[in-house]
């Protein structure tokens, strides 16, 4: 089995602070895990380090076998990595079919085009219409980002990551505080992504994250503390210490 | 080595205004994340105020100081409740646009109250003179300024490092949500915080009426000085500024001293390649 | 409206339209309906220029400085040096000015654009304030204080002489205007334009799409330099003077000024402010100079107060609220 991202010793720390603590981890190619942990774990930091918005203090970082360590967030995109974030991180004052043209047309490689007019290329505004189909936003189109409701802002977060056309595809708290019918569409959205795309999301929701993953990863103060599949998870008695504070004694 | 010193003691003279004016512009910027570009009126509104006092009404030098800094800052007070307060969340443009504007509106009024041509400031009799210290003299009135600027600055020291409100201005400063819901009231700090560092301003102004002459483009021309002091210093930070100041007030001296033809020239670029190594200021927070 | 007509509505959107040759229509009519103005009517068109270059960076790419009068400058000492040392021909003049902002703003945009807010506006600030202290010092070749003087410019194009009733000027700044508005415009509405946008809205969402953040911007900050220099080259040619106002704090306040009367951000902005804003210093800095100063003062507060969008800002306003009411 190729490895999608990795991560060999992976540390940040703020003075005496510890984030990420010596992080050894593998997502697959075609994976489907989960990231889970109390609040304050280091989950988003993770993804920070890995995407490349924060710089890490120790460690090495590959995504499909190039060590990736040094390079900018640009690169790092361009070389197939993609994200959500936890709080919608989109382009307010424009419209929804923008906002994922943007993305699209960076993967393209048009992004940086001087002398065509925006919507020239067909091609990438035809794909990014096909993505807000997909997400179901598409009579949405060409309204302001701003104006949607924040169910529909998150699928638009989400349309963007697409729009990259990533290998490996962190989603951070994708359904967090998205009403139901929302919520819907981006379980079968995650559900029908491409077998060859491997994807690490982050969540709360156990029942998402148990119907989702194959593995499970879970972080406790910027450490792993076990990883395995759902059911080995779900057994051990060190994970329903950390989330539900029980004591096992003997 | 007679020019060293006489570079070393004018220079810290002005970097001792320097600082008493800009402190408040670190302070306020630092805790309530505001680009105020008109912090200069406020200096320039004391140093008006001391010598109107003085010239028109005779009040004594000290009795007009204390005058400028309560003035303004009481002044300041309803404008920040007002006018700014609006500004806080909004963006840089338009804290520099609206701040700007302000810096425009006094200016145009100073110059009609008063004309275009700098005021004329006459020392008290015993600020006057040289000062005979054994070795050398030195002007009086500078050695004035060298030590009432460091007695200022240590009350200033003391006062954030010991006092209540230091402690709360501090915590704000650092953490502004953190400090709120430890029940600090920041908006009401904001005000006294904001009203200190105006009339401190003023109180600059005043002092340093004989090296920076008070004539309505004061506000604008030193402008890039106070701010250089903030930026370089590190915002929100009290004695960061100090530091800029000292390397401002004796590196301009200096130059304009030692090569006159290029004198501004070397501050600016040695402003720049500071501001470059440490973006955040020499004390300021990444 | 369904969605692919909204899509056939996007591609359409960045096509010229007719009401976009309004400007031109009017500077046309102004040539011949104001014909003892046409020196005010060059400044204008100058001024323009030099506010859709702003426009770019400040509007567009939302990098907010107080120093591109230091591409202004550049610029028209550029020329100015050129004309009294090399040759009074004007093209060339104005691809040296343009060219030596050009190069001004590539390298103290490479050095400057890794900072933001506060430090990025005090650096702007210390660039022009170092480059005017450069051009004070330098007098043998800048004029000093007294400025440049003796800046003699030959026919355009060996035909069109500059006349003393400022004909040739007007037409020769208009089509100079009119040429680099072809050129903002593609800019403006090509996926680059629309870039500088997004990092504009949200830059942290650039980076996670991949877009080169800092080579957009550097590249946009080169381009404007360029514009501006250009602006200042054509403001040397038609005064035959270049002194060191053009390096000035305030030539930089100002022209921030006229962008943001217009409005920013929407390339218009810079034709409609700078022509108010010209046209009212003409008309009342004479009545009472000093005044002049309040009221844009107090117009500034009121702008940033209640109309941030500036006039075409407000007037999209008035558009909208008359579209509710159909």
């Amino acid at each position: 089995m190729t490895v999608a991202l990795e991560t060999i010793g992976l540390a940040r720390r703020f003075g005496a602070l510890v984030v990420a603590n010596n992080i050894d981890f593998k997502l697959e190619a075609g994976a489907r895990h989960a990231l889970i942990g109390p609040n304050g774990a280091g989950k988003t930091t993770f993804v920070n380090l890995v995407t490349g918005r924060l710089s890490p203090s120790a460690g090495r970082i590959l995504l499909n076998g190039t060590d990736v360590t040094r390079l900018r967030q640009e690169e790092r995109v361009r070389r197939g990595l993609g994200r959500t974030f936890q709080i919608n991180t989109l382009f307010k004052g424009l419209s929804v079919l923008e906002n994922v043209c943007l993305a699209v047309g960076e993967h393209a490689g048009t992004g940086g085009e001087k002398f065509r007019l925006a919507g020239a290329r067909r091609a990438v505004v035809e794909h990014a219409f096909a993505l807000l189909e997909r997400m179901g936003i598409v009579d949405d189109a060409g309204r302001l980002v701003k104006e949607l409701p924040y169910g529909k802002q998150r699928l638009v977060e989400i349309a963007i990551a697409l729009g990259l056309d990533p290998s490996v595809l962190l989603l951070d708290e994708p359904a967090a505080g998205v009403p139901s019918a929302e919520n819907r569409v981006i379980l079968d959205v995650i559900a029908q992504l491409p077998a060859s795309v491997a994807v690490l999301i982050i969540e709360h929701d156990m029942e998402l994250v148990f119907r989702f993953a194959q593995r499970i990863t879970v972080l406790v103060q910027g450490a792993i503390l076990m990883e395995g599949t759902p059911a080995e998870i779900a057994a051990d008695p060190r994970v329903r210490e950390v989330y539900l504070g029980e004591r096992q004694h003997g | 080595m007679s020019a060293l010193v006489s570079i070393l003691f004018h220079g810290l003279a002005y970097a001792m205004i320097l600082y008493i004016i800009s402190v408040g512009l670190s302070v306020t910027m630092g805790l309530m994340g505001f680009v105020n570009l008109a912090h200069g009126v406020f200096a320039m509104v004391g140093g008006y105020v001391t010598v109107i006092l003085m010239n028109t009404c005779g009040v004594p030098f000290g009795l007009a100081l204390l005058a400028a800094f309560i003035i303004v800052a009481l002044l300041s007070m309803p404008l920040e409740r007002t006018l700014y307060v609006r500004l806080y969340g909004a963006g840089e443009l338009e804290q520099v646009l609206f701040t700007i504007g302000l810096v425009f509106m006094s200016v145009a009024v100073v110059r009609k109250l008063w004309g275009p041509l700098p005021q004329p400031i006459a020392l008290p009799a015993m600020l006057s003179g040289q000062i005979d210290f054994g070795f050398r003299a030195f002007p009086t009135y500078r050695t004035f300024l060298i030590g009432i600027g460091f007695v200022l600055i240590l009350l200033l020291w003391l006062g954030v490092d010991r006092t209540n409100f230091g402690a709360r201005l501090r915590a704000a400063v650092d953490n502004r949500r953190m400090a709120e819901s430890l029940g600090i009231n920041t908006s009401r700090l904001f005000t006294l915080t904001f009203a200190l560092g105006s009339g401190l301003a003023a109180l600059g102004g005043g002092l340093g009426a004989d090296i920076l002459a008070i004539y309505p483009g004061y506000a604008m021309e030193y402008l890039v000085y106070f701010l250089m002091v903030v930026a370089v210093g590190g915002l929100g930070s009290i004695r960061g500024p100090f530091v800029a100041a000292l390397l401002l007030g004796i590196g301009d001296t200096a130059c304009k001293y030692l090569v006159p033809q290029l004198g501004a020239f070397f501050i600016y670029l040695a402003m720049i390649g500071l501001l470059l190594w440490r973006p955040a200021g020499l004390f300021g927070r990444a | 409206m369904t969605g692919r007509s909204q899509v056939d509505q996007f591609i359409r959107a960045h096509r010229l339209r007719p009401v976009e040759l309004l400007p031109w229509g009017v500077a046309v009519l102004a040539y011949f309906g104001f014909a003892d103005y046409l020196p005010l009517g060059s400044q204008i068109l100058i001024m323009i220029l030099f506010a859709m270059s702003l426009d770019l960076v400040l509007g567009y790419a939302g990098i907010v400085t107080l120093g591109h009068a230091a591409f202004f400058g550049v610029g028209a000492y550029a020329a100015g040096i050129y004309a009294v040392h090399v040759s009074g021909e004007p093209l060339s003049g104005l691809l040296v000015g343009g060219l030596a902002a050009a190069i001004v703003g590539l390298v103290s945009g490479a050095v400057i654009l890794r900072t933001t807010g506060l430090t990025l506006l005090m650096l702007t600030l210390a660039v022009t304030s170092l480059l005017s202290a450069a051009a004070n010092d330098a007098g043998f070749i800048t004029g000093g204080n007294d400025g440049l003087q003796g800046v003699a410019i030959n026919p355009i194009l060996d035909a069109f002489s500059f006349d003393m009733f400022g004909r040739t000027a007007y037409l020769y700044c208009l089509a100079v205007l009119f040429v680099s508005w072809l050129f903002v415009r593609r800019l403006v509405h090509s996926p680059f334009g629309r870039s500088l946008v997004g990092i504009r809205e949200n830059v942290v969402r650039m980076h996670a799409i991949g877009a080169p953040v800092r080579r957009r911007l550097l590249t946009v900050y080169t381009i404007s330099a360029g514009l501006a220099g250009i602006a200042g080259a054509l403001l040397t040619q038609t005064t035959q003077f270049v002194g060191l106002t053009v390096l000035s704090f305030e030539r930089s306040g100002a022209i921030v000024i006229m962008l943001v009367l217009g409005g920013a951000g929407r390339l218009y902005g810079a034709f409609v402010g700078a022509t108010l804003y010209m046209i009212a210093q003409d008309q009342l800095a004479e009545i009472d100079p000093i005044f002049w100063d309040f009221w844009i003062g107090l117009l500034l507060v009121l702008i940033v107060l209640f109309a941030r969008g500036g006039i075409l800002g407000l007037a999209d306003r008035v558009l909208l609220l008359i579209r509710r009411r159909r």
